[in-house]
């Protein structure tokens, strides 16, 4: 770990002056992804802009749905009554994450960026690519027993985003409000936020420099009132999924009117299926269907040495999911 | 800091007879409210200085070069030390000599920073000095390394591993077999042979490994250290600074946790004194959570084979126990797993082997159970296996081959109430209602079974000294070099201690955790309740015959002139045996006299070389008793149910009941949570513990408290303790055996004995995670 400067900023204007002021320099908010990254050598920013006191605060009924400031903490938001109501899985995937007094701290701007948990990222000991373009991927003949069989790349097979709140967000079609260094505004639908790892894994989502995600608004829909959000992992808790689901679904005498399909643990990125969603459409909402959709998802996936049983797990999660809301 | 403020107890007011009962921790309060002192936090030491070591990034190779160029330019850089300018040992265990002294004290026998050759990766390299814990730290990740690194052996089962039998080590010393175990496994109606894998596992304690050394002269140290063993570390420090015993004093007044890892001193204790030297002010070094997987040692990778045969009512025939593991380049280390193997079941034939493969990590280590953890797992799954090939419940193929004496020795137990541990455990957890059929039991999307195991573990040989300080106002010091580890020795012993002087427990003074005490025996191998409590009880009757000396003589006393053999202590008591009337407080005594206080001193045996009042006696028949030298051994049975979800993979525990019987308790409820804690940590091995070493680079990848998963609450159930009571005259003068390790042997075997029966399948891998009773589950679609 290195020497660093901290300076809090109590507005969006004063963050970017001293993010303009100091190169290399780095927003805080909840820190506890970004300070692990710094005591293990990973990041080294010469000065850290506290941005904890921004009013990117509060979680509000508009008139097509909600919006959450991103300096709400997961605890807050996962346990807010209209997120409850309106979107049971978002608030399951922030309340299945990390362990309380994480979830505690950790803002939603915060999560949609962290790190992936590749072990091989998170030690600088270890070549990466991610970490240092062109240095290689060990994972690929190594430990990828937990690594992504969706949209990776000879380059990178990890889960770039391991967390659970976007892979919810992803399924109900959030939009991320982000403001740049000039304090222009711009929105971004969060399935054009994150990036395939392709050829380039160090470039994981849209953000500019010195730009702040500002809000998440999530619409309102038939299928997200009806949602859940399904976690495997190897412990009961605090741990990062194997594999995740969060579905949606609108039936209506036993037809799937419309569906949202999102998985999460098995792709380079959060991982929409439109596939699978288009399976479900019109079709019963059955085990049949269900299995169907999953196959569907699935369809693409290449696994590595040590993941082969991801396609069936993610599968078997994802259906057990879409049982779950068709059953409730 | 006094720990025995105001004791309480959990589920009653008492203040007399405390032993067995739950005295609340009397260290506890001191604890939670911050004001118990670990090892890491002298912080009074003035100009204390903060060391950091920088580790090897690659497992094999050559370091060509330093480059400390803009690692010195951060202010307060004390030293940076690497092996080209670290002052050299006295001694160090590389050499044959070295390891002659320092013998058992220390487990790994490679001293870094003595060449430029690496050998493991996290091997450390150089190690840093500053004023403050952040400029050391800056500058360590400034520091640059040039290394010519090279392919690295990684485990066992690399192709590159050579493998062998060792003759010399721990590794060597495979229990002796009995009849002829591959001719009666050949001609055995039931034969069944079970390969089981275990990943690497890490201690991982709440507390890191942590030194802070302070010259206070040229030649006198003392070494603040987290250590399981005072006496130990204090030898090794003093032989490798090359100072007098008397010169090097080691404390370690609380612990957070070991499992064993703390149990030998690792490098980075010495490496600390040897800075603090160098630099002419108290250093303070504290092993960061990554470090912590390749300082102080683990739990080697390892597969072992079972072959079993038996007749075909179930009774066995022959074991045949193979083991092979990863060892370090340079020591011969495999914790022992056939021990068990031997000694659990009543079987004519038994033959075991190890074999070894060097690869580039740092030596295995003990860890909670070594080698009856995994030990149990291999023999209590195939118990488990033999009962459903032969049809009978897994207790009564238990029953049906009990030991009526240790089969590897034909001595007779001490004491053994395993028996007493199935009936209890299956009574306390429903047995009687278990369906015999695997694979049985659906509700919804999981599976539900049913398993148990039986655990042993036994009695190693130790003996140790305490001071028993009775003052004329009632109270007493008592001081023993033991270490506490959490698990509640300042409790237990403070228990003992008020019972044999009669005193309340808050009057009693327990002091530990420092060289210049009582050499005593060390945490580990379940060794310190039974040792530290006897040398207490009997120093304590030391106190008491010198006080009957004063009283008969004393013309004011009522049992003046009494022959000494007619007067016993009772509760604090003098009183003549025939007429209890005739006594007094011994608080009376004293005082009359004017004797401020009285200190009684003794050693206390533990296991073979204790003893028992009946050899005592010196009767014929007592000696032959003594003699016929008992085998000793607790003894414990787990039940567990598990639900697997057939389409996910997960496996939950969500009943648990483990029945242990382990001589005397001396407390109920740390004992309860001894076992609670050894039972969490099996279902951890057995569930979700695992390091991963890269299989190219040797280096692990999870080496964080997020990615080695131990259990979290969410995973554990309600867990149902219950202890056998025995009375054991052979053990010790408490007849108290010892509980840590005990506690962990055969849980995972329960719990793979209770996956079985949920779905069908022997899991014998361990972590058995969800890809793996995915994989099982796929063979019966
Ligand atoms: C042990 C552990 C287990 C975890 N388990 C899970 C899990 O199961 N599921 C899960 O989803 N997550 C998990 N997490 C991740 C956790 O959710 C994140 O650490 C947390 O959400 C990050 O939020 P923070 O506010 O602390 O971010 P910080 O650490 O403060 O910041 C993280 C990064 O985001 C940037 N940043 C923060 N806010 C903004 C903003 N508004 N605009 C622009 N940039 C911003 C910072 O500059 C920094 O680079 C786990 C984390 C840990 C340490
Ligand atoms: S999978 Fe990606 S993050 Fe992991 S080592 Fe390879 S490049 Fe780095």
């Amino acid at each position: 770990m290195n020497d660093f400067h901290y300076a809090k900023a109590s507005t969006a204007k004063e963050a970017a002056d001293l993010m303009n002021d100091q190169p290399g320099a780095v927003y805080l908010a909840g820190a506890t992804t970004l300070l692990d990254l710094m005591k293990a050598n990973l990041a080294a920013p010469p000065l850290l802009i506290d941005i904890n006191t921004l009013p990117f605060k509060g979680i509000e009924q508009t008139k097509d749905g909600l919006r959450i400031g991103t300096m709400e903490r997961m605890s807050t938001v996962g346990e807010n009554p209209l997120v409850v109501q309106e979107f049971p899985a978002v608030s399951q995937s922030l309340l299945l994450a990390a362990s309380a007094q994480l979830r505690n701290m950790a803002s939603i701007g915060g999560n949609l960026l962290q790190r992936t948990r590749c072990g091989y990222f998170r030690d600088a000991a270890f070549p990466c690519n991610k970490r240092q373009p062109g240095s290689g991927c060990p994972a690929l003949t190594g430990d990828n027993h937990n690594m992504a069989i969706l949209g990776t790349s000879e380059r990178c097979i990890t889960t770039s985003y391991p967390g659970d709140l976007a892979v919810a967000l992803l399924a109900f079609d959030a939009v991320l409000i982000l403001q740049n260094q000039k304090g222009k505004q711009r929105q971004v639908p969060i399935n054009e936020f994150y990036l395939l790892p392709g050829d380039t894994p160090h470039r994981e989502n849209v953000l500019e420099a010195g730009e702040l995600i500002v809000a998440v608004l999530i619409p309102t829909a038939t299928h997200a009132q009806h949602s859940t959000y399904l976690k495997v992992r190897e412990r009961t808790s605090y741990a990062y999924a194997l594999a995740s689901a969060a579905v949606g679904l609108d039936v209506q005498n036993g037809i799937i009117r419309s569906a949202r399909v999102a998985l999460g643990g098995v792709g380079a990125q959060p991982w929409r299926s439109p596939a699978a969603e288009k399976v479900l459409t019109g079709a019963p909402a059955n085990r049949a269907t269900f299995q169907d959709a999953a196959s569907a998802a699935l369809q693409n996936a290449k696994p590595r040495s040590e993941n082969a049983f991801k396609i069936e797990l993610a599968q078997n999660t994802l259906v057990r999911a879409l049982e779950t809301v068709a059953n409730a | 800091m006094n720990p025995t403020n105001n004791p309480t107890f959990a589920d009653q007011q008492s203040s007399s007879d405390v032993v067995g009962k739950p005295l609340v921790r009397v260290d506890g309060r001191a604890k939670v409210m911050g004001a118990a002192v670990y090892s890491a936090e002298h912080n009074q030491l003035p100009d204390l200085a903060h060391a950091v070591i920088k580790t090897s990034d690659v497992a094999k190779g050559r370091i060509t070069g330093f480059d400390d160029s803009a690692a010195k330019r951060i202010p307060g850089v004390l030293g940076i030390f690497t092996h080209l300018n670290l002052p050299p040992l006295a001694q160090t265990p590389s050499t044959s000599e070295g390891k002659k002294k320092i013998a058992l004290a220390m487990q790994m026998s490679f001293t870094p920073l003595t060449s430029d050759q690496i050998f493991y990766a996290g091997q450390p390299v150089a190690i840093v000095v500053a004023d403050t814990l952040e400029h050391a730290q800056h500058a360590a990740a400034l520091l640059k390394v040039s290394v010519v690194a090279e392919t690295p052996v990684v485990s066992y089962r690399d192709t590159q591993a050579k493998l062998f039998t060792p003759t010399e080590g721990a590794a060597a010393q495979v229990p002796a077999k009995r009849g002829d175990a591959q001719a009666a496994f050949s001609n055995a109606p039931v034969q069944l042979t079970l390969t089981c894998q275990h990943a690497t596992n890490h201690h991982n304690p709440m507390e890191p490994g942590a030194t802070i050394a302070h010259w206070e002269a040229a030649d006198r140290v003392t070494v603040y250290d987290t250590t399981q063993a005072i006496a130990s570390t204090h030898k090794a420090l003093y032989v490798m600074l090359g100072l007098p015993p008397d010169n090097v004093r080691v404390v370690t007044k609380f612990l957070g946790g070991g499992f064993g890892s703390k149990l030998t001193m690792w490098p980075h204790t010495v490496l600390t004194a040897q800075v603090a030297k160098a630099v002419g002010r108290p250093v303070k070094l504290v092993l960061t959570r990554p470090q912590m997987f390749t300082s102080m040692g683990h739990r080697e990778d390892q597969q072992q084979t079972l072959r079993l045969g038996a007749t075909k009512e179930g009774k066995l025939l022959a074991l045949l126990h193979e083991k092979i593991s990863t060892t370090s380049p340079w020591d011969n280390y495999a914790e022992m797993n056939s021990k068990i193997v031997h000694m659990l079941y009543a079987c004519p034939n038994f033959d075991a082997s190890v074999k070894l493969a060097r690869a580039n990590v740092m030596t295995s280590t003990y860890m909670r159970g070594p080698g009856e953890a995994p030990g149990s797992f291999a023999i209590e799954c195939a118990m488990d296996d033999l009962a459903y090939q032969v049809g009978l419940d897994p207790i009564a193929i238990r029953l049906l081959n009990h030991a009526d004496k240790d089969p590897g020795t034909g001595k007779p137990w001490s004491s053994k109430s395993l028996k007493q541990c199935y009936e209890r455990g299956a009574e306390l957890f429903g047995w009687g209602k278990r369906n015999p059929k695997n694979g049985a039991t659906r509700q919804g999307n999981k599976l539900v079974g049913w398993g148990m195991a039986s655990g042993s573990y036994p009695v190693h040989d130790a003996q140790g000294n305490a001071r028993v300080r009775l003052y004329a106002d009632g109270h007493a010091l008592v001081q023993a070099a033991a270490t506490d580890l959490g698990t509640g020795t300042y409790t237990i012993i403070t228990q003992v201690a008020a019972d044999s002087l009669g005193i309340a427990p808050e009057n009693v003074y327990f002091e530990l955790g420092d060289s210049a005490l009582p050499t005593t025996a060390m945490s580990g191998g379940s060794r310190a309740a039974g040792t530290v409590s006897s040398s207490v009880f009997l120093a304590a009757q030391d106190v008491w015959q010198k006080l009957i000396k004063l009283a008969i003589a004393d013309q004011h006393s009522p049992v003046y002139k009494a022959k000494p053999a007619d007067v016993e202590a009772v509760k604090g008591r003098l009183q003549l045996k025939a007429d209890s009337t005739k006594g007094e407080a011994f608080i009376t005594l004293m005082q009359r006299i004017g004797l401020d206080d009285l200190e009684g001193v003794a050693t206390g045996h533990y296991g073979s070389s204790y003893e028992s009042p009946e050899a005592t006696l010196n009767t014929p028949q007592a000696k032959k008793d003594d003699a016929a030298s008992h085998s000793m051994h607790s003894f414990s049975a787990h039940f567990c149910e598990v639900e697997v979800d057939t389409e996910l993979g997960t496996v939950h525990v969500t009943r648990w009941v483990s029945v242990v019987a382990a001589g005397r308790i001396l407390n109920s409820m740390t004992a309860r949570s001894q076992v609670i804690g050894g039972s969490i940590f099996g279902i951890g091995a057995a569930l979700m513990e695992g390091t991963v070493r890269d299989p190219h680079l040797a280096r692990y990848t999870n080496a964080s408290l997020a990615d080695y998963h131990v259990c979290v609450h969410a995973d554990i159930p309600e867990m149902t303790v219950a202890f056998i009571d025995e009375e054991d005259r052979y053990i010790n003068a408490m007849g108290v055996k010892g509980l840590g390790e005990v506690s962990i042997v055969g849980t995972s075997a329960a719990v793979s004995n209770a996956i079985f029966h949920a779905i069908g399948h022997r899991l014998t891998s361990l972590p058995i995670t969800p890809d793996k009773v995915l994989k099982a589950l796929r063979k019966t679609q």
